[in-house]
This record gives structure tokens, C-alpha cells and sequence, in this order.
């Protein structure tokens, strides 16, 4: 009789509980159902009326049917919860591959990224960067440089004049100049800048920027220039590219050297960029000349040093494959965010 | 220095390729910069003659000939050149001859008439940029024989980019020389005798100023033959290397300069008056040169003078009064060494270059006038015939420069190249010069021979050896140094971090020009003088920037008129300010923002930028250094900027840049629509940082309370809040300010400023009534001193 009873009781609650719309629903027949007022609680208050012997029984058939009721009270709270869930995941999705919002990056000038990659590869060994005036004086341009008055390397320099004694530093070496005035060997400096010289055509501009090397100590060597302008070289261009140096002449230094590259272009067979030669000239360098050093009254005896200078544009245009120098200075959005 | 390699083994001739002789030349110096072709590619062209001449029936201009080419028969070739005539030697091409741009002889008729073959002009063998009518060859070329042969054009004209210092490689001497000396070939010179004198004729000279001429040689030549023709092979030199055929007289003198150069000159005899001095001009002295312009002569220029005045300017250019000319049957012939300090940049100063000052300023050997006079007057007699005078020569040996012996050592040596070069070897390869080698204790005594005027010193020797012994033969090698630390301070920051800090912020770094063009000079600083160039490249280049936002505004202009809507762009570098005598030069950082804060986007409406976008910008920069306390911006009038959007930006006081919009009426004159927003600061200021010091965190909790404060509208911001922090008790730990607002609910005039004071002990909680204390405090300031209300 009890198990009849509690059967369509159950019956019934696992019915409603199936048609439970929402949470809210469920917790109305769990209440109405497992409550203290609920039918379950009142068959179990019921079995007093029953006899010692029939009491377990009846009183497992109520609690399994309990259970049972529970345990799809539970069922049914889960699946709406997951089905809320994937509702709300469904209707919060967005189209994920619109781009994001905000400022835009700028970028570096492809001179200045150049010069800060130079930087780093040489104050990776302890060379300071130093800078100086570009509204130099002769002395500092030319004179303390072993170029005097007339010196027919003055002619190679196209200057600008602000007056007859102050010019448009025409290179970076007189940094190397003003470092050596102020401070004692050892010195290892590079000396990155503008310089200018009066001339603009198809490969000139009238300002370009040069970095300046300067290495002074006991036992600096030519062979010392070798290595590390090698070196730099091959890690600028990041190719183990043929580096080869001939003689030249730099009145600062001597012996003097022009350091040429395999061309980037063509890999040395020869092309329009190395005018069918497969060699590139990239930077002047040379041992710095005894003359410099009593400029500044160091010993000849005791210290040597070597000094490089290198066309900054050049590299860059080597590096990136800038076909026109003049780019540089036209300063085109368009041309300046290709190096962002 | 241009020459013919033909020419260059007459002189040395190692076993070598041209490919591995200019290779050789580059490595030890002297850079080859073109190896060239003397002749345009062809074949089959011959030695003709032309027999006969007759007019083209059916053509005005053309010519039906009869040309002997050694075939037996002669040929009919029609031709269209003026100058064909009977008797003529030319260069013939034969049917299947091959011409320079590919063009090939075939059997044709021109205008009805065949024609089997084609007489050529220079250009159209590649020997000449441009020629008029046929190639005239000499009367005794021989028929027949084919014209490469003839005129050794299987040859190539090798160009010298030569240093300053190497001015004794002037000359097809001194390259055989250094190559010589490079490959160790024997050097071969043609032999040069003296020329007895045929007759007494001299012209006198003396000589005032011998320490700018130590050494004056000269003759006289008469009854030369005028009309006597260069000979063809000296033509050919010459015009390989560059110069063209101007008469055997100056021919010869050109020929000596690329030989063995030593520049010379002749003087036309017969218009020379007295004698010739050589000295030093005088004030106003003026001379009209050969090149049909007229000089004052500066005071210590050297010049060359006959008793009517200077005739030419020393080793530089001749006059013209005395310049030989077609018809000269008599010259006195000048070979002079004018001494390198006299001539330096003495040709420039006068607006000059020439061949003969390029060589003088480097120095010509003082020992050369004499062989070179006497080459000359050979040459020239064999041409042109002539009387042939005594040498006169004028030597002051005092002046000539004296040579002494430079000291090398080995061990000096082998420590500046950092290379154990054997002694022997070093020893070998400056003998192979033409040094004067002896060795001594440690090392060589060495003198330098009279045309190497750039060996002077020990480093100059080590020089030589070290090119001898090849650049690529000494080792790389890498120093060593003690692993020393360098300071670096922290009380300062780098402008790559300031730089990279705008970048983020979506600018574009720009390199404009330092000098600038005075009319954007004039609009952005008009209150300042810039230094100009004195030389300038253009007017657009011709002073000096005082202030960057010349080069960011024309920079806009350029990007604004190639379809950019919006500009972000900054630059760092100088500027100079002050007077050409005492320019201060400043590092600056400036930047521009035009249009929109943001590129286009989806999601956001496009704002374009205002200033208080550009101003929170250079926050973030000022941010970077950890200083913000010490930055204020005061509103104060800049005359490029917008007088009610602008300030000057101060750091401790001290005014250290601007920022604002740029002024309306200057916006009409760009012609830019919109807003300009500009700033400029000192990178000094920038860079100056602050190094942390720790607080200690308060264990209590903060108060906040939010008061909004209505005041005049023409009140500063930073006014009221220096005000509110006067007046606030020690616990305000922070004042933001979050709102300002004028309008409907607010009398006109007025604006209502929202702060947040947040307040906190050390010590304690503080209480509400302290709090509210606190902010009664604030309140009361505000009002009493500025007359602001709490607003309700």
C-alpha cells in the first residue's frame, strides 16, 4: 500500500521536475516536495501509525523515493545551469579577428635605428659614446686633425663656412679631438652625428651623419682595426660577408685604410651598386697619426691608437635596400613607417 | 689621373693581366676607379684611300667613291661625310665588319647606287663623344691594314682615384714607378738626352722670390713649323687620357704633364717684353688669364712678369698676352718647380683648377725641370723642327726642399701594424721605391727620394711598408683590456627612452635639415636672428635652425600635401641660437601632432587632437624622469603660437621649452587647415631624473572626499590646486582633479572644478571629524583667497 502510494508520489515530482523551466521552478518543487511541509515529510511523520515490524520498510521505500527525487532536483539544476551558460557564451560572442582599437606605434627614423644598432654593437665592449658641437671651429675640424691652412685634403671637404674661422663640422673626427682634450688613454669612444658638407646631387645630401671610432692605449695596433671592423661588419650586416682593406690617406691617420665590403647586392659578382667591381667602400679608418696625439700632448712613444669614420646613410641604405639618399631627408610618412 | 695601359708598359711591363695590374694598383693605393676601352668593339675596319670622288646621281649630300683597301680592287662605298675627298686615308668597314652598338656592314644600295662598305668618323668607332665627317688618318697609314692594329686600339685607359698625398703618381712615371716597385718589374723610361743648342738665342730671368721658385728652367725655341701636326700616336695618349689634341706646341707641354709631370708652359717669344721675372705680385696687380677672365692679384701671389707687367700666374695658368697661338714660330718654354706651400690653395682662393696647380700643390719633384725641358724640346723639334737656344736655369739651392734621413725602427714597425714583418723584407720593399736605404741598430736610416713630398716621418715609412707588403697579409687581431666598469648614472635618462616613449605614443621620428630656409625661419622664431651659412646650397638652406618646429611644419606640409590626414612626428637635435661669433648650441626635442588623436578605427568616434592630448604626451616624457613636481606650464604669449593656447613650460622655474597651438594667422600663411600642435623642450630638462627614495606605506586606512569649487573661469587650474595643497593639513597623501565644468546651472563666468582629497595618517585612523576638518580647511582657502564657493 505504502509502496503504491509513495510510487505515484514520485511519479508525479519526477514528472514536474522535468518540466522545470528555470531555476526558479526547481526550487518550487524541491520546497513543495522535500519541505517540512512537503509529502515525504508527511508519509514520514505517518509511520508512527504503522506497526514496529512494517516501519523499516516503509520508511526505505520513502527515503529511496527521496533520493531519487533529490537526485533530479540536482540533475535538472545542472543541466539548466549548463544550458544558461551556453546561452549567455552564445549570445556574449564576438567576431574576434576585428583588429584592436587604440594609438597606432610610431616609429624611429631609419638613420636613427641604424645608429643605435651601431651603438650597441660597439658599447657591447666598453665604447662610450661622446658628442660634440656641430658648429665647429677650424681647429677642431682641420687643424688639430693634421690638415692645415690649404692642405689640399681640405678640398675633399666641400665646407661650409659660417665665418672664416668657424665652419659646419665636415665630420665627426673632431670629437675624437675634444675627447682627447679633456681626458687621458686608455679611450675607446664612438662619436655618432651630423656633419655636413656643401655639395647635393643624386648621391649627396648637404647633411648626412657619420659615426667616429676612437680606440687609444699601450700596443693598439693596425691588426686591433682589423679585427674589430671585421668584426662589426660582418655582425651589421649579420653575413659572413668578405671584408677587405686597402691603403688610403687620411691626414689624422697613418697608416691609413679604406674598408671595403663584398657587395650586398650581388653577393661580389658585380652589379650596379658596386659599379661591376663586387666591393663596396664603407668606412676610412687607420692608425691615429702621431701628429693628432701632440695636438693633444699625448705620448708618441707610449700610447697608439686607431680611428675609423663611417657613412651612416650608407649603411643604412646597404642594410634596408634604400635605393635614393634623398629619402632620408624628404622624411615621407610613407617611407619613414616602412621601418617601424 | 686617367692613362693608357700601352703607355704604362712602356714604361713597366710585369707578366700580369690589366684585371690583376688594376687589382695590384687598388690594393697598394693608388684606387682604380675605371678600366675602360680606348676604342669602341669592332672588326674589319681598314686602312682606305680614297681614289676618286664623284657626286651620287639620285642624292645631293651623298658621294660615290672609290676606295682602296688593299684587296686588289678598290671598293665603292657611297658616303655622306664633308670632308671625303681624293687622296684621303680613312678608316674603311668591310662588308661583315661589326661597328660599336652592334651595327653590322652589309652589302647595300644607297639610293640605287651599291655601296660596299662604310667610311667611318671617330664617333662611329667609339673613339670620340662626338666628331665631325670622317676619321682623317695621316697620309702614310698603310692601306690595307687593319685599324686596331694601326692604332693599337686594343688598349684601355685606366682612371686613378690618387689621395692628396700621392702627387708624385701624377704621371705615368711615377705609376710605373709604384708599379714597379708593387711587382718588382723592371722600370724601363725612354732615354732622354740633352738637346745641344742649335742657336745662341736666351731670354733673360731672374728670379725675386726664389723661395717660392727655387728653381726656374727655361729656352728658347724659334722657327717652329705652326702648321706642323701633332703625330697620331701622341694624339692618341693624349686623348686617352682625357685631353684633347689643342696643336704640337701645346700638345707637347700636356704630353710632359702626363709623362713625367712636370707641368710647363710656352710663351709666345715674340710677345714677351724685357726679360722675365718671377715674383711676387703687388697689390692691385691685375692679369687677364688664358681662360678670358681678368684677376686682381693678391699680394703674395707668385707670378711670372716680362717689363709690361705678370704674363701668367706661377704654375697655375698662363695670361693671356703672351699665349702661344696658330700662328707662333718662336716661344720660350718654361719647366719650373714652384714650391707646395707657395701654390696651396692659392688656385682655389682665385676660383682656379688646373692640372698644372693640381700637380704644384702636391709637389712636383724639384729635381725634374731640366729632364723634362729637354723630353720637351725633343719632341718638339721632331715635330715642328726649330732653332733650338741654351737652357737657362735659375736655382736658388737653399731653397730647394731639403730631404733629411727619417728614422725607422722595427720594433716600431712590427708595433703599429701588429705584425712581425721580417727586417729584410721591410728593408726590400722601401728600397723598391727609390728610398735611400741604410740599415742602423734597430732598424733603417731611410731618405726619401725628391718626389715623395708625403714621407716625412716613421709613421709615414711604416706606411709604405705596409702597403708593399699588403693590408690583407697583416693578421686581425683583437685587444685586450682590463674588464673596467664605466659609471652610469641613474639621476638621468636616455633620449632613446624618450624617443621610444613617443613612438609608443604613435610619433614618427623626422631628420630635417639644421639650416633652414629664412621665411619658416622668420614665421616660427620671428623674434630671433639666426646664424646664417656663409656659403650657402640654396636660399631654402641658408641659415641656422633656432628652434625644430621649422623642420616639423615643413615636414607636415610635405606629408599634408601627399594625402596624409594625420601627422605625429618628432625630432632631436640642435639649435643655434646667439651670434655667428658664440652660437650656443642646444640639444631639443619637439614634436607636432595634426588631425586625429587616433587613426581611423572602427568603434571610436574620430576626435582630432587638441592640447591637452599633445600635453599629456609630453607628461608621459616628463613622467620618465620622475620629476613631475618640478614641471609648471604657464600661460604666456609666443608670437608662432595661439596667444590663448599656449605656455611656457618651466622646469624649477627655470623656462625650458613651449607648448601650443600654433597661431591662427600663421595657419593662413601655411595654408593648413586645422589645429598645429606643437611642443619644444630642452633635452637637458627631459633627461634630468629623479632616483626613487622609498615612503613608508601607512598601516591606516585613507579617506577620500570629492568637493567641487566654483571659481572665475579665468582662473588657472594650477592656481587652485596649488591653493587647496597650501592650505591642506600634512595628511594629504593625494588631490586629483576630476572634473571641470562650465555651463547651464553655473552663472556665466564661472566654472566649477571637482578635486578629490585623499587624506591618511601615518600613525593612526584618522577620524571623520578630523577628515571633515580637514576639507573645511581646504574650503576656506579657496574661498578667502580666491573667492570660490563650495558648489552644492
Amino acid at each position: 500500500m505504502v509502496q503504491a502510494e509513495i510510487d505515484s508520489l514520485q511519479g508525479e515530482a519526477l514528472a514536474a521536475i522535468g518540466e522545470a523551466a528555470d531555476l526558479a521552478a526547481i526550487e518550487q518543487i524541491r520546497v513543495h516536495y522535500l519541505g517540512k511541509k512537503g509529502p515525504f515529510t508527511e508519509r514520514m511523520k505517518g509511520l508512527g501509525r504503522l506497526s514496529p515490524e512494517e516501519r523499516p520498510a516503509a520508511g526505505q521505500v520513502i527515503n529511496r523515493a527521496k533520493e531519487a527525487v533529490q537526485a533530479a532536483l540536482e540533475a535538472r539544476r545542472l543541466a539548466l545551469a549548463e544550458a544558461a551558460l551556453a546561452e549567455q557564451l552564445a549570445a556574449e560572442r564576438i567576431d574576434i579577428t576585428l583588429p584592436g582599437r587604440g594609438q597606432q606605434r610610431g616609429g624611429l627614423h631609419p638613420i636613427t635605428r641604424t645608429l643605435e644598432r651601431i651603438e650597441d654593437l660597439f658599447t657591447q665592449l666598453g665604447f662610450e659614446v661622446a658628442e660634440g658641437p656641430e658648429i665647429e671651429d677650424d681647429y677642431h675640424n682641420f687643424e688639430a686633425l693634421n690638415i692645415p691652412a690649404s692642405h689640399p685634403a681640405r678640398a675633399m671637404h666641400d665646407t661650409f663656412y659660417i665665418n672664416e674661422t668657424t665652419v659646419l663640422r665636415t665630420h665627426t673626427s673632431p670629437v675624437q679631438i675634444r675627447v682627447m682634450e679633456q681626458r687621458q688613454p686608455p679611450l675607446r669612444i664612438i662619436a655618432p652625428g651630423r656633419v655636413y658638407r656643401c655639395d647635393s646631387d643624386l648621391t649627396h645630401t648637404p647633411m648626412f651623419h657619420q659615426v667616429e671610432g676612437l680606440v687609444v692605449g699601450e700596443g693598439v695596433s693596425f691588426s686591433h682595426l682589423k679585427g674589430i671592423l671585421d668584426q662589426f661588419l660582418r655582425h651589421f650586416f649579420e653575413r659572413d660577408l668578405a671584408v677587405r682593406f686597402r691603403p688610403s690617406y687620411f691626414p689624422f691617420t697613418e697608416p691609413s685604410a679604406e674598408a671595403d665590403i663584398q657587395c650586398v647586392m650581388c653577393g661580389g659578382s658585380g652589379c650596379r651598386v658596386c659599379k661591376q667591381t663586387g666591393w663596396l667602400e664603407v668606412l676610412g679608418c687607420g692608425e691615429v697619426n702621431p701628429a693628432v696625439f701632440r695636438h693633444v700632448g699625448f705620448d708618441t712613444e707610449r700610447y697608439t691608437g686607431y680611428a675609423f669614420g663611417m657613412g651612416v646613410e650608407r649603411l643604412a641604405m646597404l642594410r634596408y635596400g634604400v635605393n635614393d639618399l634623398r629619402m632620408f631627408f624628404e622624411n615621407d610618412l610613407r617611407f619613414l613607417r616602412q621601418f617601424r | 689621373m686617367r692613362f693608357n695601359e700601352q703607355w704604362l708598359r712602356e714604361w713597366v711591363n710585369p707578366e700580369i693581366s690589366t684585371d690583376v695590374l688594376a687589382h695590384q694598383l687598388t690594393m697598394a693605393g693608388l684606387e682604380v676607379d675605371a678600366v675602360e676601352p680606348v676604342a669602341g668593339t669592332f672588326s674589319q675596319v681598314v686602312v682606305g684611300e680614297v681614289l676618286a670622288v664623284v657626286a651620287h646621281p639620285d642624292a645631293d649630300k651623298l658621294r660615290v667613291c672609290q676606295v682602296e683597301v688593299g684587296q686588289g680592287e678598290p671598293l665603292g662605298i657611297v658616303c655622306g661625310a664633308a670632308n671625303v675627298r681624293v687622296g684621303l686615308r680613312v678608316a674603311a668597314a668591310l662588308i661583315g665588319a661589326e661597328l660599336p652598338g652592334g651595327i653590322k656592314i652589309k652589302a647595300a644600295k644607297l639610293r640605287g647606287v651599291p655601296s660596299a662598305g662604310m667610311l667611318c668618323s671617330a664617333k662611329e668607332l667609339g673613339l670620340a663623344e662626338a666628331s665631325q665627317g670622317l676619321l682623317e688618318l695621316p697620309a702614310d697609314a698603310p692601306v690595307g691594314q687593319s685599324l686596331r692594329d694601326y692604332l693599337l686600339l686594343d688598349d684601355v685607359a685606366i682612371e686613378l682615384g690618387l689621395t692628396p698625398n700621392r702627387g708624385d703618381c701624377l704621371s705615368v712615371a711615377g705609376i710605373a714607378r709604384e708599379v714597379a716597385a708593387i711587382t718588382g718589374a723592371p722600370l724601363t723610361p725612354p732615354a732622354i738626352a740633352a738637346v745641344a743648342a742649335t742657336c745662341s738665342d736666351t731670354f733673360p730671368v731672374t728670379v725675386a722670390a726664389s723661395a717660392a721658385c727655387p728653381r726656374y728652367v727655361g729656352r728658347v725655341v724659334r722657327n717652329l713649323n705652326p702648321a706642323a701636326p701633332t703625330p697620331l700616336w701622341m694624339q692618341e695618349r693624349l686623348r686617352r687620357a682625357g685631353l684633347r689634341s689643342l696643336g704640337a706646341l701645346v700638345d707637347v707641354t700636356n704630353y710632359l704633364l702626363l709623362e713625367l709631370g712636370q707641368p710647363m708652359h710656352a710663351f709666345d717669344l715674340q710677345r714677351l717684353q724685357g726679360g722675365i721675372e718671377v715674383r711676387l705680385a703687388q697689390a692691385g696687380e691685375q692679369l687677364a688669364l688664358l681662360n678670358e677672365t681678368t684677376i686682381t692679384l693678391e699680394p703674395g701671389s707668385l707670378v711670372i712678369a716680362d717689363a709690361s707687367g705678370p704674363v701668367a700666374l706661377a704654375g697655375i695658368m698662363g695670361g693671356a698676352s703672351t699665349a702661344v697661338g696658330d700662328g707662333t714660330r718662336d716661344i720660350f718654354l718654361e719647366s719650373a718647380f714652384f714650391s707646395p706651400e707657395q701654390l696651396a690653395g692659392r688656385a682655389r682662393r682665385y676660383g682656379l683648377h688646373t692640372d698644372s696647380s693640381h700637380r704644384f700643390e702636391r709637389g712636383v719633384s724639384p729635381a725634374l725641370q731640366r729632364e723634362a725641358l729637354e723630353r720637351a724640346t725633343a719632341l718638339l723639334v721632331a715635330i715642328a723642327g726649330g732653332e733650338v737656344g741654351p737652357v737657362v736655369e735659375v736655382v736658388s739651392a737653399a731653397d730647394l726642399p731639403q730631404r733629411g734621413a727619417i728614422r725607422l725602427r722595427h720594433p716600431r714597425l712590427c708595433q703599429v701594424l701588429g705584425a712581425e714583418v721580417p727586417a729584410e723584407t721591410a728593408g726590400v720593399l722601401l728600397a723598391r721605391l727609390g728610398l735611400a736605404v741604410q740599415a742602423v741598430e734597430g732598424g733603417w736610416s731611410v731618405e726619401a727620394p725628391p718626389w715623395r713630398f708625403d714621407l716625412a716621418t716613421e709613421e709615414d715609412l711604416i706606411e709604405e711598408v705596409a702597403r708593399l707588403y699588403g693590408y690583407d697579409q697583416l693578421p686581425a687581431a683583437y685587444l685586450s683590456v682590463p674588464l673596467e666598469l664605466a659609471p652610469r648614472s641613474e639621476g638621468k635618462i636616455s633620449l632613446r627612452l624618450l624617443r621610444q616613449i613617443l613612438v609608443d605614443h604613435g610619433f614618427q621620428e623626422a631628420i630635417t635639415y639644421s639650416f633652414v630656409d629664412p621665411k619658416y625661419q622668420r614665421l616660427l622664431d620671428p623674434q630671433r636672428v639666426p646664424v646664417p651659412v656663409a656659403n650657402p646650397i640654396s636660399t631654402e638652406l641658408s641659415v641656422m635652425r633656432t628652434t625644430l618646429l621649422t623642420g616639423l611644419v615643413q615636414t607636415l606640409i610635405y606629408n599634408a600635401n601627399r594625402q596624409q590626414s594625420q601627422v605625429r612626428i618628432f625630432e632631436s637635435g640642435l639649435r643655434f641660437l646667439g651670434t655667428e661669433g658664440a652660437v650656443e648650441q642646444e640639444p631639443m626635442l619637439a614634436a607636432l601632432a595634426w588631425g586625429p588623436l587616433l587613426p581611423e578605427q572602427w568603434g571610436e568616434r574620430e576626435r582630432k587632437s587638441d592640447l591637452f592630448d599633445l600635453k599629456g604626451d609630453l607628461e608621459s616624457l616628463i613622467a620618465a624622469g620622475g620629476s613631475q613636481a618640478e614641471w609648471q606650464f604657464v600661460a604666456a604669449p609666443h608670437p608662432a603660437l595661439h596667444p590663448g593656447q599656449c605656455a611656457s613650460i618651466l622646469r624649477n622655474g627655470q623656462a625650458v621649452g613651449w607648448i601650443g597651438a600654433l597661431h591662427p594667422q600663421l595657419m593662413r600663411e601655411l595654408d593648413l587647415p586645422g589645429q598645429v600642435l606643437v611642443f619644444e623642450v630642452t633635452l637637458a630638462a627631459l633627461t634630468a631624473a629623479r632616483v626613487p627614495g622609498f615612503q613608508e606605506l601607512s598601516k591606516f586606512p585613507a579617506n577620500r572626499r570629492d568637493i567641487a569649487i566654483v571659481v572665475d573661469q579665468q582662473l588657472s587650474v594650477a592656481e587652485l590646486i596649488a591653493c587647496a595643497r597650501r592650505a591642506a593639513p600634512a595628511q594629504l597623501r593625494d588631490l586629483k582633479l576630476f572634473d571641470v565644468y562650465q555651463g547651464k546651472g553655473l552663472d556665466s563666468g564661472k566654472k566649477s572644478v571637482a578635486l578629490g582629497l585623499t587624506l591618511q595618517d601615518d600613525s593612526r585612523t584618522l577620524t571623520d571629524a578630523e577628515v571633515d576638518a580637514a576639507v573645511a580647511q581646504v574650503v576656506t582657502a579657496l574661498r578667502t583667497e580666491l573667492g570660490g564657493t563650495l558648489r552644492e
